[in-house]
């Protein structure tokens, strides 16, 4: 860890006037102090943004619920109307990590956790997301948790959380602040990049920039599930997660650990009824997967039936001829 | 001295007054209030003031040469003392190995050459632990990286295999003709198993912190090890200083697995650096760390054979198995079980050994067998499904009495492996298991069930202790033996109290000290039993000499309730003390005959466990597990269950998730960190339960018990991957058993299955 200076904001307004050059906002920090340990981070300035408000859950006009940055992941999945009314995000937030990190882990800090790709965790090795330039060791190396769409030649990365995912089928927006004082809002659907050819850059945000809340439009309604297979049934990255609401209208579907962000295809969603192997398929139609991780499309596939059994709950198709 | 050389009679830890009961162990209260000092957290000793933090630096490359290492900036920055490198290092004991020693020189840095991915290439001592990794991070670090000329991946050198050493272990078994048996056997099965390399992931990471005296010339060594005797001899060739002069501490270990068996760069380096700034030094290894700078359990390919008649009696059994490691490493003793686990008159049992370019492969909790009964009790599941045979009736028909390879004049000391099948058939439900795979349901769940035996070679060691009669009439023993939290301290306590008449409480136990006598230490599930027959023969001297000093006669005493009996006299043990001129205490070593050549010793259990696989993911669910276990004497049903739990854990681990990943081209353990090496977590592990079968084993040792500590975990992951096998259809024989494996044996079987 390099020496940084450590500056605290009293309130959100002020954080972005205070952000030095190389300077990076802290919050729960469950991700960027690692970062920071292992030198992968190394900013130089720290604006703590812990005691600047922003974590209050309030009801908007619409009827939907804006969510603080700063509230914590424990305290979102908690949230009487969240576990009612967007049950998906609930349990997407307790399918990941562990209640000590749940209790940190914030909602703005979340939408920016880095990748868990393991080459990108280990400075001696080539990564372009850490170090442009570098290459990408996963490609010919250890690719089994990676992503399978979304990739580029650079990176093949994949967003590792569990509650964007969530959010994304949710059609959440992030409002954030600028550093010159400006306000815009930014669709989840938006907000992750893909990695083209700077995979280095995670998100839309720019510099400076500060996201201070999270809205989700009105109830949907309907049936919430979020499935999430993994090498071990905690405290594990998913290989695959499926998060789905169905509604008498429709369904929709978003897939966590497959892509360099949350994925959500609205025109496989439209093929719902054509059953799980029309939804995947057009939802990974332009997969480029590698040998190692290929499986991750026949266990989206899988996750989707598990889904559609859940909410039909009758003449269901087999595991092995699925 | 005091040498176990024929088979125990009756003797006071018979009487199992204390030995043999429930007692929680001795250290949990220091344990859990945070009093019990590990390695890295000594701070009270005045000597201790003004220590510094150590931070190794691993190489960036898995092979080459370090050209250059620019220290200009990091020795500039706040805080720093001291950067080593291989170009300031003193002289060092020699080894032709880059492999780390147990007992013998381990030099770091001792070249520009790297020989492995994270191998020392600096150590960085600061003020603070914080300056330190700072300052680590600050070094330029020049290669000439040769990586590319490395072997990384067992598949491509396999071919190469050698025999893997000259000792009784490496050695091949050949009995009869096992070629021609097999020809002609009814029945056939050759089948392939693959295992990964794994880490031994215990919770304390390796931890060391030196001190020297004033003039460096005598060193004090606290260091998490398992084998206090052997890092004294290595540490003392490494550092070319007389064992006298070194002192090594090892009181409290968090876990050690058999990682602890060896000493690394943190031992070495901060023993180096203490002696060079005149200032204590400790240094801990990063999560990351552990991973390539230590040592690993090896991957392991073994194809195993059966040749069996159509009634399921085995005639021929074959298992080769092939591991890899550096120049100079051990091999994986995979197929060293299947010399005695069954019944068969033709025999060939062999081990490969090539070189690859990995870190260092060493011993992980029951090493050759822990991966052996992972392919060998897979292929008997599936020998006895190609006769029709119920698994356990095909065990029960194979089960032997004796050395198979020497006859009946080499029996088993005790043996109850059938037992433990058909008690943990019982107990366990057998009868609900379908024989054909995918019958069972529960709603989105396939259910099956599965079976193993459980082997663990017993071995015995040379140990010895100090029993010291305290002025107050209480027992103190010192030993040199280490407690990795298998419950050494309570153990040793209760065999001296069983034998001194006295209760638990009544015995301090004082470990993991080179200051005291030369015991086991803790590997290979000797532990309990060698170091208790030290402290047993210790016992029997120090009784001697109290009833000698009470006016009894010692082969007439009695020592109960905290006294020393002959006829209707007795002396409370205090009075004894207070009267003697000069303190009692009796130190012996223990050591052992030929007995375990004239019988063949090990413990035996059976593995149960019920899995779910969801019919349509493949997800995987252990349901629930039984162990049942035959292992001699159990000192201590707390302590020994726990130690059956733990390997159960550890086998759910082996089944479906532990695997260090080869990145093939970079040569290295790439997910090294505990994020990405999934060990169990609570939500993994159901319900568990453990059955210990009664057993003397008065061939073992005076205390008639046999290990424990392995056994928990031999043959676990063959039981989870048999009940996969029975609920979902699908044999993998690539562990670990992941969802990926079970949706590409479904996917390359449908069509014929058209469920």
């Amino acid at each position: 860890m390099k020496a940084f200076e450590y500056v605290r904001a009293e309130d959100a307004a002020q954080a972005p006037g205070l952000l030095a050059e190389g300077g990076k906002y802290l919050a729960g920090g469950t991700n960027l102090l690692d970062l920071m340990k292992l030198q992968i981070e190394a900013p130089a300035q720290l604006v703590d943004l812990n005691r600047s408000g922003l974590a209050e859950i309030t009801e908007t006009e619409e009827g939907g619920l804006k969510i603080g940055a700063l509230v914590r992941n424990t305290d979102l999945a908690a949230h009487p109307r969240v576990r009612q009314e967007y049950a998906v995000l609930s349990r997407a937030i307790l399918a990941g990590a562990s209640g000590q990190i749940r209790n940190r882990a914030t909602t703005g800090g979340n939408l920016l956790q880095r990748t868990r790709c393991p080459y990108f965790y280990d400075t001696n090795l080539p990564c372009n997301k850490r170090e442009p330039g570098t290459g990408c060791g996963a490609l010919a190396g250890f690719s089994r948790p990676l992503a399978v769409i979304g990739t580029s030649e650079h990176c093949i990365a994949n967003y590792p959380g569990d509650m964007a995912v969530a959010l994304r089928v949710l059609d959440a927006t992030i409002q954030t602040l600028k550093a010159d004082g400006s306000r815009r809002e930014i669709p989840i659907g938006d907000f992750h990049r893909l990695p083209g050819d700077t995979p280095h850059i995670d998100t839309v945000l720019e510099s400076g920039e500060l996201i201070t809340s999270v809205t989700l439009p009105p109830p949907l309604g309907g049936q919430h599930i979020y499935l999430k297979a993994r090498d071990r049934q905690s405290y594990a990255f998913a290989l695959v997660s499926v998060a789905a609401v169905v509604t008498d209208s429709g369904a929709r579907v978003a897939f966590g650990g497959v892509a360099p962000k949350p994925w959500r295809v609205e025109s496989a969603e439209a093929r719902w009824n054509e059953g799980a192997q029309a939804v995947t398929d057009a939802a990974f139609k332009d997969a480029r997967p590698t040998a190692q991780n290929a499986f991750k499309l026949d266990l989206a596939q899988r996750l989707v039936q598990a889904v559609m059994n859940e909410t039909q709950s009758a003449g269901t198709p087999e595991g092995g001829a699925a | 001295m005091s040498k176990f050389d024929s088979p125990a009679g009756i003797n006071p830890l018979d009487q199992e007054k204390v030995l043999a009961r429930p007692h929680a162990r001795k250290e949990g209260p220091l344990k859990v209030t945070g009093q019990a000092t590990y390695a890295y957290e000594y701070s009270a000793d005045p000597d201790l003031q003004g220590t510094t933090y150590g931070y190794l630096v691993g190489a960036g490359v898995a092979r080459g040469q370090v050209t250059s290492v620019d220290c200009s900036v990091a020795e500039a920055m706040p805080g720093v003392l001291l950067v080593l490198t291989h170009e300031n290092m003193p002289a060092q004991g020699a080894s032709d190995t880059p492999v780390p020693q147990e007992d013998d020189a381990t030099p770091q840095m001792r070249s520009a050459e790297v020989d492995y991915y994270h191998q020392a290439v600096a150590f960085v001592v600061a003020e603070t632990f914080e300056q330190a990794r700072a300052a680590a991070g600050a070094l330029v670090i020049e290669y000439d990286n040769r990586t590319a000329e490395g072997d990384y991946v067992l598949a491509e050198v396999m071919e190469d295999a050698e025999k893997a050493g000259s000792d009784e272990e490496s050695k091949d078994q050949q009995v009869g003709d096992f070629a021609g048996a097999f020809r002609r056997a009814d029945v056939q099965l050759d089948v392939t198993y693959t295992t990964p390399y794994q880490s031994h992931a215990m919770l304390e990471p390796h931890a060391s912190l030196a001190v020297w005296d004033e003039a460096g010339e005598e060193l004090t060594l606290y260091t998490s090890n398992q084998m206090v005797h052997w890092v004294h001899r290595g540490i003392s060739k490494t550092l070319n200083v007389p064992q006298k002069n070194i002192r090594i501490v090892s009181r409290y270990i968090g876990g050690g697995f058999g990682s602890k068996l060896m000493f690394y760069g943190d031992a070495v380096l901060s023993a180096v650096a203490a002696r060079t700034l005149g200032r204590p030094v400790k240094c801990a290894l990063t999560r990351p760390q552990i991973f390539n700078h230590t040592s690993h359990r090896p991957a392991t390919v073994q194809r195993i054979r059966f040749g069996a008649d159509g009634d399921g009696r085995i005639h021929a059994i074959g298992h080769d198995s092939y591991s890899g490691n550096l120049p100079g490493g051990s091999a994986e003793t995979a197929s060293h079980q299947t010399k005695l686990l069954y019944a068969g008159e033709n025999r060939l049992v062999r081990q490969r050994l090539s070189e690859l370019h990995l870190p260092p492969g060493g011993s992980m909790r029951a090493p050759g067998e822990a991966v052996g009964m992972l392919a060998l009790e897979c292929a008997v599941d599936e020998l006895a499904e190609k006769l029709e045979m119920d698994p356990i009736e095909l065990r029960v028909l194979n089960d032997i009495g004796y050395d198979p390879e020497k006859g009946p004049e080499r029996p088993f000391s005790s043996r109850r492996l059938a037992d433990c099948l058909r008690r943990g058939a019982e107990e366990f439900g057998w009868e609900q298991r379908s024989a054909q795979p995918g019958e069972r349901r529960d709603g989105e769940w396939l259910i099956g069930l599965g079976v193993a035996s459980a082997f663990r070679g017993n071995l015995v060691k040379p140990s010895s202790a100090t029993l010291r009669l305290e002025k107050g009439g209480k027992i103190t023993v010192e030993t040199q033996m280490t407690d990795i939290g298998t419950g050494s301290y309570t153990i040793l306590g209760q065999t001296a109290a069983e034998m001194l008449g006295l209760t638990l409480d009544d015995v301090e136990v004082r470990l993991g000290d080179s200051e005291f006598p030369k015991s086991s230490g803790s590997g290979g599930s000797w532990g309990a039993n060698s170091a208790g027959t030290g402290v047993y023969y210790a016992a029997e001297e120090l009784r001697k000499k109290i009833a000698k000093a009470a006016g009894y006669d010692p082969k007439k005493a009695v020592f109960k309730d905290g006294e020393v009996w002959e006829d209707n006299k007795c002396t409370l043990l205090g009075v004894v003390a207070a009267k003697a001129p000069e303190p009692l205490e009796a130190t012996v070593n223990a050591t052992f005959g030929d007995l375990n050549k004239q019988y063949a010793q090990a413990s035996f259990g059976a593995h149960f466990c019920e899995v779910g696989v969801h019919r349509v993911t493949g997800e995987i669910r252990v349901r629930r597990m039984l162990s049942v276990a035959a292992a001699g004497r159990i000192f201590n049903p707390v302590t020994a269950r726990s130690q059956c739990l733990g390997g159960m854990t550890m086998g759910v681990g082996a089944a479906l998730m532990e695997e260090l990943h080869v990145d093939g081209e970079l040569g290295l353990f790439i997910n090294h960190d505990m994020a990405e090496y999934h060990v169990p977590v609570h939500a993994d592990i159901p319900d568990l339960d453990v059955i210990f079968l009664e057993e003397l084993d008065d061939k073992s040792s005076p205390l008639k018990g046999k290990g424990v500590g392995e056994l928990g975990i031999c043959g676990v992951g063959a039981a989870v991957a048999n009940a996969i096998y029975n609920a979902s259809g699908v044999r993998i024989r690539d562990y670990p058993l992941t969802v990926d494996k079970i949706l590409a044996g479904w996917a390359s079987r449908s069509g014929s299955q058209g469920r």
